[in-house]
């Protein structure tokens, strides 16, 4: 964990005082009143901002040094109905040790599958350091009961999940039921127990820059470690403005209340050079803080494969190709 | 706890471009020797000389006014419009074809960022032939007639040395004028290299003639009997100069001249785009841009932690060689344009003002100012009301819109001006009362063929871009 | 004329019209006016460089409210003029058969032309934007659109020949558009814009939006053209006078001090019978872009 820097008279923005985040939650009204009143994001000008962060040109060095970061920080993912116990048992041999031929590359910093099969990849991980991070509350469309989603996410805690992904309840979000987002997460971050708790916004179905920016700030007040974009399920799934947001409101909130939050981006990023350009705007919008495994992740299954061509690639000056990575 | 990430260099490749060791001057069609003295132009970022450019003196001028004015009563004027449009698709076509090269030239002759050449340059000026080509032949819808004037002369500056070009010439080309450009003395390159384009793309000789030189070229130009136009885009100073050279004769002028523009942020803006914006405003082409907001003007509720934000985010700018993909603010145009920004950043802590600069670190050789914001700024100031033309922000507060509004409006300049507000209502009000020729609202430094650009009050007048930008070159603009 | 105990006329000073008020020239200065044939008129003002300067101080106080009105109601205020002017019709057709030498038909004939110049104008006050503006089809998520705006304080040196057509002619297309102006009437035919402000004064048009000078161009326009909080000069009244290159050229020279917008003296002075070109009103105009993002 990091050491809150504390940034006194820095708020989220509008002059709106955050540093004092009490009282914000007391009643929808005041929490109504809190998210409506963080600053606007202009959607044209946030895309031009990440498109520009985009053209950031990472090379030789500096791009063996983002690949290998970059596979540290996957969460590598299968969240499949076809899901089976070997496939999760194959897909955690990969993380811990994602290239076979090469001792040197680093393994991924979780897996994340269903709850059903956390002791599956538990089972195998063992004492790796990889992870067990499990998606719970009727994920992906979180359309169940609390109690459910509370159940659900015990099971996956008890089942040895190192790591909850919720899912947020948009419905609720988008009728303007804040305060019933902002407990449902509460309770859930209670039934994590000692896992760490990463809210999946959905922010494809939040649509609106200003509905990400409200939804992140509910979900760090509600006490979530991680934010993230999204389950994978919904298009559009992790876009580079909407990480650059997200980590935007991670940033302003260390500032207000000196407690740091990561971020997770998940789904769509499948390219070594996409998953730099996420790196690239780590470091210049939330900072050097964020650069690490604890910070930011990547939820992907793909991605995993493109870094470890490029590494070999990088390592041995020619092009590799699938052949020369396994499949999951 | 996290790691650093330093970019590597990321050198664009420069084998695309072939500098010659000496140009001559372009008249008629044909590259020849000047009367004048010879001067060199350098890399600003290096201080190394490039190559070496003739000095159009008089005499040079009057062969290329003589060139533009035979083409253009023989040739262009004669022109169906539809048969010159095709010959300025060819040269936008060429110019995209050759774009990368135009951007790796502009960006060592005149220090700019690789990134911005590549990314705002070049492909704006491509656009703005393609725009203009398309009126060629549409001339008689446009407002102004079809009649063109005749030679128009057209003197550029050194900020952005290929996309003035375009602003000039490729208006100027539809109407069915000829032109004797006159490119600055320290960013030849690209127009003597939009001169081969004129002949790859077998323009009629005479019609685009580029004569090179200080201000003694221009002047020529301006004083030339046979030119019956004048574009100028340049200081205040000069284009003042030029408005009376021109006074009591029948030569028509458009003047694009200086700016002290207000960026106006109030207390419910987006905020991050308008740190973004206020950053774009100011240091975009190192704040060599007469549009540039280089007056913050912040509401006082929120000015703290703006400038709190808007640090942060200076600090992230990477200043350094302009050929590096990832470099933002690239090197000083000018040994004298630095010492012009160093004398009123001093004037600025002389006066009492803050100064603040995010650590970098700048390169041993050339020229090179660092992004640079004055807090404490008042209207009195000599920061708040001349225009440094760099990367030197003056930071001044409000309380009401009213302020802001007088405050933006107290300068002899009207170019631009910025306003950051969420509420639709308000945006519509201040752009209504700001004295300036563009009014940017969420958003700054934005650029389009379409849309025409020019200053009110000592900004100049006339426009450039869009339908409005064919007045200055046809006899119904009047 | 033979009269039995003939009255003793009433002999006019007029003064100038500045600010919707009728000062005397500061100077204290006015000037004999004769008609056609050299009878005495009337006594005008002769304004001076200070009562240029008071012009110029009353047209920038006037001009943001003015330009600040509605184009319907700008529209209207000319309109309401020109029915003054047709109410007032023998004064006006008596001051142009005086000062211009014409006979009854064709000063009534100039009146008609000017009542009509002006409800031409009043009808341009709402739809010149839309003849000269543009929404501009940007490559980006942009809305852009370009309006004109009026320019700010125009100076005029008003038409020496055509007294009333011509001054009105100047005169209508700097305000239908919101700029407000200091004139420097005909010198050797002053009366018509002396009338002109009688007028002006009893209509809609609000103090210091026209502000009207008699006297002499050259004495009074080099004052105008070097002012610094003038944002348009208009030339035309040179036309004619002795000297006109060298002092048009002198003015245009002191225009560029703050890089006035100048209209240049025509060789001879244009026919005021004809239809005006646009550019009478785009001339004194600015065009200003306005670009917002378009995002959700």
């Amino acid at each position: 964990m990091t050491a809150p820097t504390t940034h006194p008279g820095a708020g989220p923005g509008n002059g709106a005082a955050a540093a004092d985040l009490d009282g914000v939650t007391r009643d929808d009204a005041s929490l109504r009143r809190f998210l409506h009143g963080l600053p606007g994001v202009d959607q044209v000008g946030a895309d031009a901002r990440a498109a520009t962060l985009a053209t950031r040109s990472i090379k030789t060095t500096a791009k063996a040094q983002a690949i290998d970061l970059a596979i540290r920080m996957v969460d590598l993912t299968t969240l499949e109905g076809q899901d089976t116990p070997g496939k999760v048992r194959a897909l955690s041999s990969k993380a811990m040790r994602p290239d076979p031929s090469d001792p040197s590359c680093p393994a991924t910093a979780a897996v994340c599958v269903y709850p059903d099969l956390v002791a599956v990849a538990k089972q195998t991980l063992g004492a790796s350091g990889v992870h067990v991070a499990a998606v719970a509350t009727a994920f992906p469309s979180g359309r169940a009961a609390r109690d459910i989603k509370l159940a659900d996410t015990r099971d996956a805690v008890e089942a040895g999940a190192d790591e909850i992904d919720m899912v947020i309840d948009r419905g609720a979000f988008l009728s303007g039921r804040y305060l019933q987002v902002f407990e449902e997460i509460v309770a859930v971050k209670q039934a994590c127990g000692p896992a760490h708790l990463k809210v999946i916004l959905e922010t494809g179905e939040l649509v609106t820059y200003d509905a990400v920016r409200r939804a992140s700030w509910l979900a760090m007040m509600a006490g979530a470690d991680f934010i993230k974009t999204s389950t994978g399920k919904v298009q559009p799934a992790a876009t580079l403005p909407v990480t650059m947001l997200m980590l935007e409101a991670v940033r302003d909130f260390r500032l207000a209340t000196g407690t740091q939050v990561g971020v997770k981006p998940a789904g769509g990023i499948r390219t070594t050079k996409d998953a730099i350009k996420f790196l690239v705007t780590v470091n210049e919008v939330a900072g050097r803080d964020w650069l690490d495994p604890d910070w930011f992740r990547f939820g992907a299954s793909t991605l995993l494969n493109d870094l470890l061509l490029q590494r070999q690639k990088m390592q041995t000056g020619r092009y590799s190709g699938p052949d020369y990575v396994t499949v999951d | 706890m996290g790691i650093d990430f330093d970019y590597a260099p990321a050198p664009e490749s420069t084998g695309i471009v072939d500098i010659k060791e000496s140009y001559g001057l372009f008249v008629d069609g044909q590259f020849r020797d000047g009367h004048g003295t010879p001067f060199k132009t350098v890399n600003p970022a290096t201080e190394e000389v490039l190559a070496e450019v003739a000095e159009a003196d008089a005499s040079d001028v009057d062969r290329a006014v003589r060139a533009a004015r035979s083409a253009y009563d023989k040739v262009w004027s004669r022109m169906p419009g539809a048969e010159r449009a095709k010959y300025l698709f060819r040269i936008a076509r060429i110019i995209q074809e050759r774009g990368r090269e135009l951007a790796v030239l502009e960006s060592i002759d005149n220090g700019k960022p690789i990134r911005e050449a590549r990314d705002v340059d070049v492909p704006t000026v491509a656009a703005h032939f393609f725009y203009y080509a398309g009126w060629a032949d549409k001339l008689k819808h446009s407002g102004y007639g079809e009649t063109p004037l005749g030679v128009a002369g057209q003197v550029i500056p050194w900020n952005f040395p290929l996309l003035m070009l375009a602003w000039k010439v490729a208006p100027a080309l539809a109407c069915g004028n000829t032109v004797v450009l006159k490119p600055a003395e320290t960013t030849p390159l690209t127009a003597l290299l939009f001169a081969e384009i004129c002949q790859q793309a077998d323009l009629p000789p005479g019609v685009v003639n580029i004569v090179t030189g200080a201000g003694a070229t221009g002047q020529a130009i301006v004083d030339h009997p046979g030119v019956d136009k004048i574009a100028f885009t340049g200081s205040t100073g000069v284009g003042k100069a030029i408005a009376r050279s021109v006074a009591g004769t029948d030569k028509r002028v458009t003047l694009e001249l200086g700016g002290k523009a207000a960026n106006i942020v109030f207390d419910d803006a987006p905020i991050d785009q308008a740190v973004e914006g206020v950053v774009t405003g100011i240091f975009f082409n190192q704040g060599h841009v007469c549009c540039a907001g280089s007056r913050l003007l912040v509401q006082e509720s929120v000015a703290e932690e703006f400038l709190d934000r808007l640090k942060r985010r200076m600090s992230t700018l990477r200043v350094g060689d302009p050929l590096d993909k990832n470099t933002d603010v690239g090197a000083i145009n000018s040994a004298a344009q630095l010492a012009r920004i160093t004398e009123l950043t001093q004037a600025g802590e002389a006066e009492g003002a803050g100064r603040w600069s995010p650590d970098c670190e700048l390169p041993q050789r050339g020229f090179w100012f660092p992004p640079t914001l004055f807090t404490e700024v008042s209207t009195a100031h000599r920061i708040a009301r001349e225009e440094i033309f760099g990367p030197v922000l003056s930071v001044l507060t409000f309380r009401t819109p009213d302020e802001a509004v007088a405050k933006a409006n107290n300068t002899p300049y009207g170019l631009s001006a910025g306003v950051w507000t969420e509420k639709g209502s308000r945006i519509l009000a201040m752009a209504g009362q700001l004295r300036a020729g563009v009014v940017w609202a969420n958003t700054f430094n934005k650029f389009d063929p379409t849309s025409p650009f020019g200053g009110y009050k000592e900004s100049g007048f006339g426009r450039e871009g869009g339908r409005h930008g064919l007045a200055a070159y046809l006899e119904g603009g009047r | 004329m033979a009269r039995e105990q003939a009255r003793i006329d009433v002999r006019k000073t007029y003064k100038l019209y500045v600010g919707g008020a009728f000062p005397r020239s500061e100077s204290g200065y006015s000037y004999e006016v004769r008609d056609a044939k050299g009878g005495f008129l009337a006594n005008a003002a002769l304004a001076s460089r200070k009562d240029a300067r008071d012009a110029v101080v009353a047209a920038r106080r006037a001009q943001a409210g003015w330009a600040g009105r509605t184009a319907y109601n700008r529209g209207q205020v000319l309109y309401r003029v020109a029915e003054i002017i047709e109410d007032r019709r023998p004064q006006f057709v008596a001051a142009v058969r005086s000062s211009e030498g014409l006979s009854g038909s064709r000063a009534e004939a100039v009146v008609d032309a000017v009542v009509d110049r002006l409800v031409w104008y009043a009808g341009w006050a709402d739809k010149l934007t839309q003849v000269v503006g543009n929404a501009n089809p940007v490559a980006g998520q942009f809305f852009n659109l370009s309006t004109p705006e009026p320019t700010g304080v125009v100076a005029v040196l008003a038409p020496q020949g055509s007294s009333l057509l011509g001054l009105v002619s100047t005169i209508a297309p700097a305000v239908v558009t919101g700029n407000t102006v200091v004139v420097v009437s005909s010198y050797a035919r002053p009366l018509p814009a002396v009338t002109l402000g009688e007028a002006l004064a009893t209509s809609d048009v609000p103090g210091g939006v026209v502000n009207i000078l008699t006297g002499d161009a050259l004495a009074v326009g080099p004052w105008l053209a070097s002012h610094m909080d003038v944002n348009a000069i208009d030339l035309v009244g040179l036309a004619g006078t002795d000297g006109a290159a060298e002092a048009a050229t002198a003015m245009e020279v002191a225009a560029a001090d703050n890089l006035k917008r100048v209209r240049r003296a025509p060789a001879a002075e244009p026919d005021w019978t004809r239809e005006p070109s646009l550019s009478a009103m785009t001339d004194l105009l600015e065009i200003k872009t306005v670009w917002h993002p378009m995002g959700v």
